[in-house]
């Protein structure tokens, strides 16, 4: 079997649709799995009594089991359980953020620990309130240390939004199995896909190794 | 549920397990092969190890799969289905490892290696008896995550319509109904064959140290290393 151009060029708009919508699954995962893993991690941090302890085994839980199970439990067996029903594509952004969460909150468990001790006690020493601690002198000095961490693991998850076809996402990678079912030709549109793939992760992740260089990592 | 049912579990684990483990060796053997090809002093060997990382780091472990189960058959090859799912899991998950391999051996003391040329060891000998001893401890604990995200990943092969773990509790619940039973059994499932696969990595870890006279902090799960 050879490589067809026309039918490779025919196929763009549609694969290009794709890209779009695992673009927007990455973007808004990340989005949440930024803001959840800080939560979690916070409260890790303060200690919550017992919601720390529910949050340290949820967090264990979620990084041993596959995603694909996952997405499959929240769709056929969570949402008609609560009586929800949420769009293959919500229900996509709220599994890769709540799944990388538990990856985040790792990630800035280590940027907060890696503040000096000496902060706290000055913060305390000065009785500066607890939620004044955390915006003005923690988080400040955390996050942007973590920064290429987090970035990685966007890159991760972008990677990881295809198996959503699973649940019928219409991705760039479903778009190029649909253009193969209508016509039988599968190399042009998977090569395509690939190539979409590399087309991001790769320029991505030279970007994250240049924070790495600029900002340190933790 | 019937004997029947059950056999379609005990097959599905088998093809999980024989996934994962066998991902994990050819794996390994991708990761040493880049990971130490990119500290060799020939610059056309460290650009094809280069090429080899960043490529299949680029590609998501789904689009590998298709294109080794539904694109190589077009040019006249059928590859066995789980040989394909061990394949691509493995070139996927030997392109992380390579840089864990390559990382390990950078940080063996320049000492070290100089005293070993002090002493006229071949290249050969440098790196069995003084590198990679050392280096091997330091690998193990990023080994342990890559092999449970190699555990995770083995289920994407039920996209493809390879009977693993996943692929057997879709094909129960379809007959059955039990979509509850089914998805709370995966999600246990995993996280113990995870714990199991931790637990040997562990004892491994203590083994290789020992092997050092080294001593690593003692715990089930150790301290627990955030891979960045």
């Amino acid at each position: 079997m050879d490589w067809d151009w026309e039918y490779a060029i025919d196929s763009l708009p549609l694969l290009a649709e794709g890209m779009l919508v695992t673009i927007e699954l990455t973007v808004l995962g990340a989005l949440f799995a930024y803001l959840l893993g800080l939560v979690f991690a916070m409260i890790r941090r303060v200690g919550v009594p017992v919601l720390s302890q529910f949050v340290y085994l949820f967090v264990e839980f979620i990084r041993s089991t596959p995603l694909l199970i996952q997405v499959f439990a929240f769709y056929y067996l969570l949402q008609p359980a609560i009586g929800v029903k949420l769009s293959p594509f919500l229900t996509g952004v709220i599994m890769l953020g709540v799944h990388y969460a538990t990856y985040t909150s790792e990630v800035y468990r280590a940027g907060i620990e890696a503040i000096p001790k000496g902060q706290w006690e000055a913060a305390r020493a000065l009785s500066i309130p607890r939620s004044r601690v955390w915006t003005g002198i923690i988080l400040p000095q955390a996050v942007p240390r973590v920064l290429p961490a987090l970035g990685n693991y966007t890159i991760s998850m972008f990677k990881e939004t295809p198996l959503l076809l699973a649940i019928g996402v219409v991705d760039v990678l479903n778009s190029a199995k649909e253009a193969g079912a209508e016509t039988f030709r599968v190399i042009e549109p998977y090569t395509l896909a690939g190539v979409f793939f590399l087309l991001v992760s790769y320029p991505a992740s030279i970007l994250v190794r240049k924070l790495e260089r600029r900002v340190g990592t933790v | 549920m019937s004997s029947g049912l059950m056999s379609y579990v005990w097959e599905g684990l088998g093809n999980t397990l024989l996934l994962t483990v066998f991902g994990a060796l050819l794996g390994l053997v991708f990761a040493f092969i880049a990971g130490l090809a990119r500290s060799s002093e020939r610059k056309w060997v460290r650009g094809i190890a280069m090429v080899y990382t960043e490529v299949f780091r680029g590609f998501p472990s789904l689009v590998l799969l298709f294109a080794l189960i539904f694109i190589v058959p077009t040019f006249g090859y059928q590859l066995n289905p789980l040989f394909a799912g061990i394949l691509a899991l493995a070139l996927n998950i030997g392109a992380y490892a390579a840089e864990v391999v390559r990382g390990a051996v950078k940080a063996v003391p320049p000492g070290q290696i100089e005293a070993a040329i002090a002493l006229n060891f071949t290249p050969l000998q440098r790196l069995r008896k003084v590198i990679l001893p050392q280096a091997v401890v330091a690998m193990i604990p990023p080994f342990t995550n890559n092999l449970i995200e190699l555990l995770k990943a083995t289920s994407l092969v039920s996209l493809v319509y390879i009977s693993d773990l996943t692929f057997s509790a879709q094909l129960i619940r379809a007959s059955t109904g039990e979509t509850a039973l089914v998805f709370f059994g995966l999600l246990v499932g995993y996280g113990v064959i995870a714990l199991f696969f931790t637990a040997i990595m562990k004892l491994l870890e203590r083994m290789a140290a020992r092997a050092l006279g080294r001593t690593v902090p003692s715990g089930f799960f150790g301290r627990k290393e955030v891979a960045a």
